[in-house]
Formats: structure tokens, C-alpha cells, sequence
């Protein structure tokens, strides 16, 4: 579709604290374009979340977001340690951050159950020793 | 209850002034931001003792208006910094995280879920 907007985004997996940056930017974007705060809301914790799953468990990666008139779709894409058992890391509670990541707030084990909670499609692509491709779509018309 | 109303029922400390008249409607506290980020509430101020820039983009993302540190902990210029641009308030109170929570309840705001 030509009337798509791309943006991407390089995650840094060495600095926690600047996790969040490319999340904060979309958001802004989406609000400078007019869609609704709720939607708006939805996509900035999914990307938010995955983001921070990124430089924890990644090493960091890039996203590539496309903003359609009806929906957002983000690819998380990292070239980390892959997921063993995805069932188990949608399990609520079921983290395996160290704990210098707890102590940051994170690794409660909420983050791949709350993206899903707040997108309409993720798919989920891992492979052990070569990735984590994430891909998220978010509707945003009401 | 607007912003000014929680600085004075906590006797907190304004440490970065965001738009004070801001209406909060519901609260939340935790020092695990995946748990704040579980449940989105309208209009909310987030009470917490973590203190570092997770704790503003986890705001940021959630669209609250006022941060309050509990325990009189500090947040640092990079905190700071990134609040102000965003538009946050910053508050910190002497008040441990139940009693913040606790006196906060008690002059009206709930936590805006129903569990």
C-alpha cells in the first residue's frame, strides 16, 4: 500500500535506560497524525514491552513500524538466544530476566502476555541461537 | 482530584512541574512496571519506589500525568530530564508506598479496576 508511513528504529541492547525511545517516537507520531488516543495508547505498550524484551533478553535489534489508515503493524526483529518454549513465555508470571532486570522494574513476566493483550494479531518466529522475529499488528480504527 | 490536590494530601515535594491542574482520575502502585503496564486506567498517577527512566517512559507509554516517588528517594537529572520533556510531574513524599496509597484512597481516588 503506497499510503503507508514507514519508520524504522535501531534498539540499542546496551543501554536500559534509553529503551523505550522508539516507542515514545511512534506514539508521538500517531498522535501528530490524528488517531485515537486509545489505539495510540495500545501500540506504545505493545512496542513498549517488546522493546524492553529486546535489550534484555536480545541484546537489542531493530523494529520497523508501517502506519496504515486502519492499523499499525511493527516487526520486532533481534539476533538473540531465541525462545525454548513460546507457550510457556506467554504464561503470566513466567520470566527467566535475570534478577539486575528485576530490579529495574522488569522480568514479572507480564510482557509477552500484555503485548498480546493490547494487539490484534502477534506472531511469534524463533529459532534457537539465531533470532526473535516479533510481529505485531494493532488496529486503530474504532 | 487534580494534580495540585495530590501534592498537597501527600505533602509532596514538586521536583518537576507538569501541568498541575491536570484531572487524576485513578492511581496505581508498584515498583514492577509490567504489572503497571498490564492495566490501562484513565487519567492515573503512578506511586512507586523504583527510581530510574523506565518509571517516566512506563508513564510516558500509559498516558499519566504525575509520577510520585514514595520514601523521599531522589530521582536523578537523566529522570529529570526526560520527565520535562514529556510533560510529567515528578513528586516525591516522605510517606512509605501503603500510606501514599492509603491516604490517596482514602480522599477519593480508586484504582479503576474493579479486582
Amino acid at each position: 500500500m503506497s499510503n503507508a508511513i514507514h519508520l524504522h528504529y535501531d534498539v540499542s541492547g546496551d543501554d536500559f535506560t534509553r529503551a523505550g525511545e522508539a516507542s515514545g517516537s511512534v506514539k508521538k507520531r500517531l498522535k501528530s497524525l490524528g488517531y485515537n488516543s486509545d489505539a495510540i495508547r495500545r501500540v506504545a505498550i505493545a512496542m513498549y514491552e517488546a522493546e524492553i524484551n529486546m535489550v534484555i533478553h536480545a541484546n537489542g535489534g531493530y523494529c520497523d513500524v508501517d502506519i496504515y489508515p486502519d492499523r499499525v503493524e511493527i516487526l520486532l526483529s533481534d539476533s538473540g538466544p531465541g525462545i525454548p518454549d513460546v507457550d510457556k513465555a506467554m504464561q503470566e508470571g513466567f520470566s527467566t530476566a535475570p534478577d539486575n532486570v528485576r530490579n529495574l522494574g522488569f522480568g514479572a513476566g507480564m510482557g509477552l502476555p500484555n503485548i498480546k493483550k493490547y494487539t490484534d494479531h502477534m506472531k511469534i518466529d524463533t529459532t534457537i541461537g539465531v533470532g526473535t522475529n516479533l510481529y505485531l499488528t494493532v488496529n486503530v480504527n474504532e | 482530584m487534580v494534580v495540585k490536590d495530590i501534592i498537597e494530601i501527600l505533602e509532596g515535594e514538586v521536583i518537576c512541574e507538569g501541568n498541575l491542574n491536570t484531572e487524576i482520575k485513578t492511581a496505581c502502585g508498584s515498583d514492577m512496571m509490567s504489572d503497571v503496564l498490564a492495566f490501562v486506567k484513565d487519567q492515573s498517577v503512578l506511586l512507586t519506589g523504583l527510581v530510574n527512566p523506565q518509571v517516566v517512559r512506563t508513564a510516558e507509554m500509559m498516558d499519566m500525568a504525575c509520577i510520585v516517588f514514595v520514601r523521599g528517594k531522589d530521582p536523578d537529572e537523566s529522570i529529570v530530564s526526560l520527565a520535562k520533556s514529556r510533560g510529567i510531574t515528578l513528586l516525591k513524599t516522605k510517606y512509605r508506598m501503603f500510606t501514599a496509597c492509603g491516604l490517596l484512597y482514602s480522599n477519593g481516588l480508586s484504582g479503576g479496576t474493579k479486582v
